[in-house]
């Protein structure tokens, strides 16, 4: 994770964000140390990253890279604002003696935030942010089943803002925000899809971080809770609003580095 | 990995290949991209697709998109490369190093015997050493690459190999800018059709390859001799139609028996019974040559006096004996290790124009596999089988004639003698 100290809208790059509509610092770093004090309590160990001044989104460490095993695919983002966070991130994953991975010059990959296992298939998000070829290149690299899913609403830019593995056969989406054959291969490869409605979907209820059983989110309705008590999970409600207003919530503040639950590669290794 | 195309919906004027990969099936992005095609008024025509077979094994399709206009065609391309196709002749081919030697990365483009063309910083440069089923190693780089095809066993670690068909072209051979010659002709074989005519054009094309300096290649199987017919292919060497014979071990043994003891397998040649111990012939010849060193060592010292092998030593004309498992012997000039013999033969290959295949399968369909798609093949057996397997190398540059190789060789002779007596330009 990355503390939130220079997070601010400085720039408007997805429908979220709104310059007129700032960000309360003193509320967005409550919300952060309630996120991770919950993540700790629900057994996380929480590494962090430092922040850094010019780079407002560099709280949202989903995008820095993708992780599989011991190797760290560094992002190579779309908008140029937030380009300079790679130089950092991949410092970072250097320091700590991450194997690091690049894709080809010429692709958009946005890390975790457009790609994310469920068993052994990496569901990838493209046309928003992330780009196809770039997300085909990547599972050439890693020797896994890449699923690249078209994103249709620019609220939902990353597939992390409408899909999240539960575990390797259960997970949470919005089906509005793919078109008909996303739907459709989404049904196809995935067990147990818990759709949400798009009030939940707004509230970036997809956008959840799970340990274990547990999983956090910014609120959840009570017909949510259930339907994730019926399948033996449990949620966690923490208010996010102030990152909801950049386009991210739970998911976005972190970066599993053990891998997500829901990764069958992290079961295997 | 499996093989398939389908036929166009329609045809449409403006066309552009275009390539996709990964999991493509799965994920729907195939279907997905020709929906985009015919709903947006194009047509498709799906050329190659190889659908990955385990789970984690990526798919490949090559597809021409089609449109009414060039802007449609543009609007079309526009739509289906966000989904991942992209045109293969609008980029440069991609790269990999060989990892290992002896064998191609995964996802090596696989050559045609067609000339072919990549594409190296924005500039199309000619394949050199053309054949079917080999990669392509691009050395240099910038203006001065160099790509040639590269057969598997060849591949050195580093090699710099292409991948995919993006940055890749095949220009199919043209039937029109090589003139009159063969145009009559077609590859299909058929034992009913009329052999004069066949064997007149072949006649000339050899000729006028003598004429202008080309260079012949004979792939001769055994039966030139027991059918009797050694002596008209002597003649052919003699009057400088051959410029190389690749045979085995049998054509060699069996002309070289004819000659020293008048039997090919032990049947006398000119009259048709078995010379008693005849079976013996062929081994007897073979350890003639041994005992002498060899072929060329048996006509300079006289032991061999008459046969296409000695034919061949007197006129100096290149031949190269390939080996196989059920050789007697061999001849010490049989080359028994497969894979050298495969690369002489690619070696002394490449600047064949002409190539007369006559009663082999295995060295004609050898061979056949060696040769660029633009050099003239006629491929003459007895067995319909071995004709077809030639004709299906898909070049109409290939024909195919069921005949046996008496009647063929004795008009094939007579239609020389008669160009020459006439002076045919």
């Amino acid at each position: 994770m990355c503390p939130p100290d220079h997070f601010r809208i400085q720039y408007e790059i997805n429908p979220w964000m709104d310059r007129t509509h700032p960000v309360s610092h003193t509320r967005a770093a409550q919300q952060w140390n309630d996120l991770r004090a919950l993540l700790e309590k629900l057994g996380a160990q929480v590494s962090t990253l430092d922040p850094v001044e010019e780079l407002p989104d560099l709280v949202f460490t989903a995008n820095a890279g993708m992780v599989f095993q011991n190797r760290v695919v560094m992002a190579h983002f779309r908008h140029a604002e937030r380009q300079g966070e790679v130089a950092h991130t991949t410092a970072w994953f250097e320091g700590q003696g991450w194997q690091i991975e690049t894709l080809p010059e010429g692709c958009y990959f946005e890390g975790a935030g457009d790609a994310l296992f469920c068993g052994d298939t990496l569901f990838a998000g493209y046309r928003l942010r992330s780009d196809v070829g770039g997300l085909q290149d990547l599972g050439q690299m890693l020797g896994v089943r890449v699923i690249p899913l078209e994103l249709v609403d620019p609220y939902f830019y990353h597939i992390d803002t409408c899909f999240c593995p539960l575990d390797e056969k259960t997970a949470l989406y919005y089906p509005e925000a793919l078109d008909d054959y996303g739907r459709r291969v989404m049904e196809e490869l995935v067990g147990d899809l818990i759709a949400v409605t798009e009030e939940e979907a707004r509230r970036l209820c997809c956008n959840a971080v799970v340990v274990g059983r547990d999983v956090v989110m910014n609120g959840a309705s009570p017909r949510l809770v259930e339907a994730l008590r019926a399948r033996n999970f449990q949620t966690h409600a923490t208010p996010l609003d102030e990152f909801l207003k950049a386009g991210g919530s739970a998911k976005c503040l972190t970066l599993r580095l053990d891998g997500e639950e829901a990764a069958s590669w992290k079961r295997s290794e | 990995m499996s093989s398939a195309a389908s036929e166009p919906s329609k045809s449409l004027p403006f066309v552009e290949e275009v390539e996709v990969s990964g999991h493509i099936i799965d994920s729907l992005l195939l279907p997905k991209i020709l929906d985009a095609v015919t709903g947006g008024g194009g047509a498709f025509r799906i050329k190659q697709i190889n659908v990955g077979q385990g789970r984690h094994e990526p798919s490949y399709a090559v597809i021409d998109v089609m449109a009414e206009s060039e802007d449609a065609l543009a609007d079309l391309l526009g739509q289906i490369s966000d989904h991942g196709a992209a045109p293969t002749h609008a980029q440069d081919c991609r790269r990999e190093e060989a990892d290992l030697d002896g064998a191609f990365p995964e996802g090596f483009y696989s050559t045609t015997n067609q000339k072919t063309e990549v594409r190296v910083d924005g500039k199309w440069i000619e394949v050199r050493e053309q054949e079917m089923d080999c990669g392509i190693v691009v050395e240099g780089e910038g203006a001065a690459a160099v790509p040639r095809c590269v057969p598997m066993l060849n591949v050195k670690q580093g090699m710099s190999i292409v991948i995919g068909h993006a940055g890749v072209r095949v220009i199919p051979h043209q039937r029109d800018h090589e003139g009159q010659v063969f145009e009559f002709m077609n590859s299909n074989v058929s034992t009913e059709k009329p052999k004069g005519a066949a064997v007149r054009e072949i006649a000339h094309e050899m000729y006028r390859n003598r004429k202008e300096g080309g260079k012949t290649l004979i792939v001769g199987g055994p039966a030139i001799v027991h059918t009797g017919s050694g002596h008209h292919l002597c003649g052919l060497i003699e009057q400088g139609y051959v410029d190389l014979l690749f045979a085995g071990n049998a054509l060699a043994t069996h002309d070289i028996e004819q000659s020293l003891f008048g039997t090919s397998l032990g049947v006398h040649v000119d009259r048709g019974h078995l010379a008693e111990a005849g079976h013996e012939h062929h081994l007897r010849a073979i350890n003639r040559m041994r005992r002498v060193g060899g072929i060329a060592e048996a006509v300079r010292s006289g032991v061999l006096t008459s046969g296409i092998m000695h034919a061949c030593v007197k006129n100096d004309v290149d031949f190269l004996l390939a080996g196989s498992i059920r050789d007697d012997g061999p001849l010490p000039e049989v080359i028994t290790d497969a894979v050298a013999a495969q690369e002489q033969m690619r070696a002394k290959v490449r600047d064949v124009d002409f190539c007369l295949m006559i009663a082999t399968t295995l060295h004609s369909v050898a061979v056949g596999n060696l040769l660029p798609a633009w050099v003239k093949v006629v491929c003459v057996d007895i067995n319909p089988s071995t004709v077809i397997k030639l004709s299906d190398r898909g070049s109409f540059q290939t024909i195919g004639l069921v005949t046996d190789v008496e009647p063929f060789l004795r008009v094939l002779v007579q239609e020389l003698e008669s160009l020459e007596a006439a002076g045919a330009d």
